[in-house]
């Protein structure tokens, strides 16, 4: 079989998935097909359902240190029945707060955001959105996630070790994440963090030379690298991101393990530690590790955005029941933003002491990446404007990701400017802005794939009403965490404290903290809307009737409603168009699949389209 | 009980939410999917505008609430400080205008532009006139704000004036120590391999001659004090040079709007211009516990949050009179050359105008010391 057949037919797939393409044909056993499967769609739900466990954790870890930050003269006796010795009198202790800060942002970063957002959607929508059977290499993908499995249950042991788990920080800054005399948490913790990390690095690279290869080389016939709908584009965009910055940490772990263990002085130098007398380093430079941190660090926060911001763009475009303004443009401007990513990440290192010239050329550089970002916020709101908006959730969380995404995106060009940096940095300032930008907002274009995608997922509807609910709270209640944290930041409110009752220039924000926890209790707990919600719709939700319930021109929705490995019984459809022909000469939609001129054939119906006579389109494509 | 009623109260709400989604289930079910969808739909489209306005009240609530305690209300500390409340006012007037137009245009667009049976969305897929202007103005803006940024950050980063005074900073786990040049006006050398806390020497001054390290003792350092409270002078720059001993610390300065990392094996530097006393600073905020307190803004430990020293800005003569009063940190590791043991009560005349703030402000300085 020659290549073009290869990519055309998706023979790879297709001998994994039995001799048709079509997997009901196919005995599979309970075990490859749910736990060690090399189907696209089992895997990104693989790596949903670990996100969102992962979330769970993270989440709940949130609101145990929100309890200390709100409330340091209340004594919660019940603590010390769930976190054990973490907790004395009914208070976290100060290494509980540090651990649980710590490994609250390394989870909510890797593990849910970077993990369970893009590995999600890049690996359950880029083949069904590019038509292919499968990933160019489904057992690299499925290593992708036993990799990050592995990385996530190693994260989950270092809990228990009697020394707890990392306490340094997310960014794990030596010299205090490489000595373990000068942090508990910086002991055995800390090599299972490190353990975890460089695993979790392995399967983004994995799966990331995975998503590059499916897309430049398994599109269907006619599917032009610019008739890919945007959600593609951004899940294909944070793989490129990740494959070339991800190595850099992976050397700064490299390089911190030789630290800890085998006696190098990379970052080390003229340490003298209490109790325990100077050490033998000499002659390395603690900053040359945050440079390989942020290296991979600045990228990785567009790794985690540019997902969401192409889920929000094809979901808002469906639902607005309009084409995406400025297709060419969002494009071009994610592209921007790749490249700049990589030219940015000393700007979180402003005070350093970093050279002043260099300093400026990447102010410079930072606030420049600020034109791609605004560009795509006036064409989300060109978007809406003269739409027909059909507020299902995942519009909603659309509507919302643009929303938090101005308002976190905003204060970045003040943390950008180097001279105001300097005030704001390491403040609450700081949390309130990437909170926004790329917390908050991320996890609204997580939410707004998964109530989007859920169908397609499970074949099956999740319940509205719960999901209008769960946005509604939780645009509010992020709004109201977060929002008054920019004035504590202009006080100079360092972040990281477990208790500032004893500071002169902080302690006015003592009840104001009260109330951001009450807010992170109830916010938290709105999450267990969409969590029932997920799970009980999985099997007890609405069967789907119709198998393209959003009108969507998107490709995946030609796909039979339970889709089998391989995705399309029979050919796989040529593209014919770009996906965001809605409202077009008085059609409301044009699948992609539709020939240019066929939609003005008095035949065509897109009733047709949403696939009303889904049975017997179904019987026919199994006789194919 | 209290938790049990918590819980109670939390359940009985997810029950309600529940049932009521359960309801609009089978609400969709006898209208039909069309009629329930164009309700939700309206009621959505309603709480964008909802949303909208209590949003924007909300955020004027907020201001009124909090601003009052930041400290832009009283403006920088520092004269180079008011750089940075001028830049942060001019980046607030700009994104101000983009927040509030985009925020409204987005939930106005979404309640404006809601499903309407009949109606018809404009196939509108770019317009390059439009897209040109919304990349060259903000292009613009920026590069404005980069010019006006960049200057400050060269005057923040760029040399001391020459009349400035030295201070050496230096962070442990978990507290500051600064050392003033003492007489001679010189920083004696120190080497962290020197560094004796037992013996007093906790900042590794090379007091003595070490053949194993190949030192030979600094006289510059014997006249070196160190302090637990940073004294600086009002209207006298001051340039702060910063070490660590062990992590990553860092010199917070919330007030005079400046900071700095302090990193073991690489000093870095910053200065700056104290404008008000701490005396001046209670009368402005009318807060007679106003302090300036130096933070530590970089993650270094467990007792990170306990970081903390207190700073006096003063006059020039109540400087001069604490000063006196200081004795170099030599003394206290070799009691017999200090000439107070040698002649007993002879010296302590110097001091004698002191003001007596400044007295009991020393006092209150060596009993913080001892108390460490």
């Amino acid at each position: 079989m020659n290549n073009e057949a290869v990519i055309q037919t998706g023979a790879a797939a297709l001998h994994v998935a039995g001799d048709h393409g079509e997997a009901h044909h196919h005995k599979q056993s309970f075990i490859t097909k749910y736990i060690f499967s090399q189907d696209h769609k089992t895997i990104g739900k693989q790596f949903l359902i670990t996100g969102i466990i992962w979330a769970c954790i993270g989440g709940f870890m949130s609101v145990l240190f929100r309890l200390q930050l709100g409330f340091p003269d209340t004594s919660f006796p019940w603590l010390s029945t769930v976190i054990g010795h973490w907790a004395k009198n009914g208070h976290i202790t100060p290494e509980a707060f540090y651990s649980l800060t710590t490994i609250h942002g390394t989870v909510m970063i890797f593990f849910v955001l970077t993990g369970g957002l893009s590995g999600t959607f890049a690996n359950f929508l880029i083949p069904l959105q590019i038509g292919a059977r499968d990933m160019a290499s489904p057992l690299m993908n499925m290593l992708s996630y036993w990799f990050f499995f592995t990385a996530s249950v190693i994260m989950l042991s270092s809990f228990f070790v009697q020394t707890g788990p990392f306490a340094g920080g997310w960014t794990a800054y030596p010299p205090l994440s490489a000595l373990g005399d000068a942090s508990p948490g910086s002991k055995t913790g800390m090599d299972l963090w490190l353990a975890s990390l460089i695993l979790f690095v392995v399967s983004q690279l994995l799966a990331g030379l995975n998503y590059i290869s499916t897309v430049l080389n398994m599109r269907t016939k006619g599917m032009s690298m610019m008739r890919m709908p945007l959600s593609t584009w951004g899940v294909f965009l944070q793989a490129i991101l990740g494959v070339l910055s991800f190595p850099v940490l992976f050397s700064g772990f490299i390089l911190l393990i030789f630290d800890r263990h085998f006696g190098t002085s990379f970052f080390l130098s003229d340490i003298y530690i209490n109790g325990v007398g100077a050490l033998p380093h000499e002659g390395g430079n603690a900053i040359l590790y945050q440079h390989l941190f942020w290296f991979l660090g600045h990228p990785e926060v567009y790794i985690v955005i540019l997902p969401a911001m192409g889920i929000a763009s094809e979901v808002m475009s469906t639902n607005g029941r309009k084409p995406i303004f400025g297709y060419s443009a969002m494009v071009m401007s994610m592209f921007a933003i790749v490249v700049l990513a990589f030219l940015v990440w000393a700007h979180h290192m402003f005070v350093t002491g970093m050279n002043p010239f260099l300093g400026s050329i990447f102010v410079l550089l930072t606030l420049l990446i600020a034109v791609p970002s605004a560009i795509k916020v006036f064409n989300w709101l060109t978007t809406l404007w003269k739409g027909n908006l059909r507020f299902t959730p995942g519009m909603l969380f659309a509507i919302g990701f643009v929303s938090v995404f101005i308002s976190g995106g905003l204060t970045g060009i003040y943390m950008g400017n180097s001279a105001i940096d300097i005030h704001i940095h390491d403040t609450y300032f700081i949390i309130a802005h990437f909170h926004l930008v790329m917390g908050v907002a991320a996890f609204f274009g997580m939410f707004c794939g998964v109530y989007h995608w859920f169908p397609k997922m499970y074949g099956r509807h999740m319940n509205n009403t719960l999901g209008y609910i769960h946005f509604w709270i939780t645009l509010v209640g992020a709004y109201l965490i977060f929002w008054p944290m920019h004035y504590e930041g202009l006080a100079g409110m360092p972040r990281r404290y477990y208790d500032y009752s004893t500071w002169e220039s902080f302690k006015q924000f003592g009840e104001l903290n009260k109330f951001i926890s009450i807010c992170v209790i109830i916010t938290f707990a709105a999450q267990f809307l969409f969590l029932f919600n997920f799970f009980h719709s999985i099997f007890k939700g609405r069967k789907m009737t119709v198998k393209n319930p959003w009108k969507s021109n998107a490709l995946e929705w030609t796909t039979p409603i339970k889709v089998g490995h391989g995705n399309w019984p029979g050919e796989i459809p040529e593209v014919h168009r770009w996906p965001y022909d809605y409202s077009k000469d008085g059609h409301d939609f044009i699948p992609q699949t539709v020939p240019v001129g066929e939609e003005d054939n008095p035949a065509y119906t897109s009733a047709a389209f949403t696939g009303i006579k889904v049975e017997e389109e179904q019987k026919r494509g199994v006789k194919a | 009980m209290s938790m049990f009623f918590t819980i109670a109260a939390f359940l009985l709400i997810v029950i309600v939410i529940f049932q009521i989604a359960k309801a609009s289930e089978y609400v969709s079910v006898l209208k039909g999917e069309e009629q329930s969808f164009k309700q939700s739909n309206k009621v959505n489209g309603a709480l964008m505008i909802v949303f909208l306005i209590l949003g924007l009240i909300g955020v004027y609530w907020c201001n009124k609430l909090l601003y009052p305690r930041t400290t832009l209300v009283e403006g920088s500390a520092s004269i180079e400080g008011e750089q940075v409340d001028h830049l942060f006012w001019i980046t607030l007037i700009l994104t101000g205008i983009v927040f509030f137009a985009t925020q409204i245009l987005l939930f106005w667009f979404a309640f404006r532009y809601q499903y309407k049976e009949n109606k018809k969305a404009y196939y509108f897929p770019h317009n390059n006139t439009m897209e040109i202007i919304w990349t060259s103005v903000p292009t613009i803006v920026l590069l404005i704000l980069i010019v006006y940024g960049l200057r400050s950050w060269f005057l923040f980063t760029g040399d001391a004036p020459k009349n400035a005074m030295q201070v050496e900073v230096t962070g442990h786990q978990f507290q500051w120590n600064f050392r003033y040049p003492g007489a001679d006006g010189v920083f004696g050398k120190k080497y962290f391999r020197d560094i004796d806390p037992a013996n007093s020497n906790t900042l590794g001054l090379i007091w003595k001659d070490n053949g194993a390290l190949k030192q030979k003792a600094d006289p510059a350092c014997f006249d070196d004090i160190i302090t637990g409270t940073l004294y600086l002078v009002k209207n006298k720059p001051v340039e702060l040079l910063i070490n660590s001993q062990d992590v990553i610390h860092d010199v917070g300065l919330p007030q005079f709007r400046l900071k700095m990392d302090a990193v073991p094996g690489t000093p870095t530097r910053l200065w700056f211009t104290p404008k008000y006393t701490t005396e001046e600073m209670k009368k402005i905020t009318g807060n007679p516990n106003y302090t300036y307190e130096l933070a530590c803004d970089q993650l270094c430990g467990n007792g990170h949050y306990s970081m903390r020293a207190v700073i006096e800005v003063v006059t020039q003569q109540e400087y001069d009179v604490i000063m006196a009063k200081q004795k170099p940190a030599y003394f206290a590791a070799f009691p017999d050359k200090d000439p107070a043991n040698q002649q007993p009560a002879a010296t302590d005349s110097t001091a004698a105008p002191a003001a007596a703030t400044a007295a009991v402000r020393t006092t209150r300085d060596t009993a913080a010391l001892a108390l460490r």
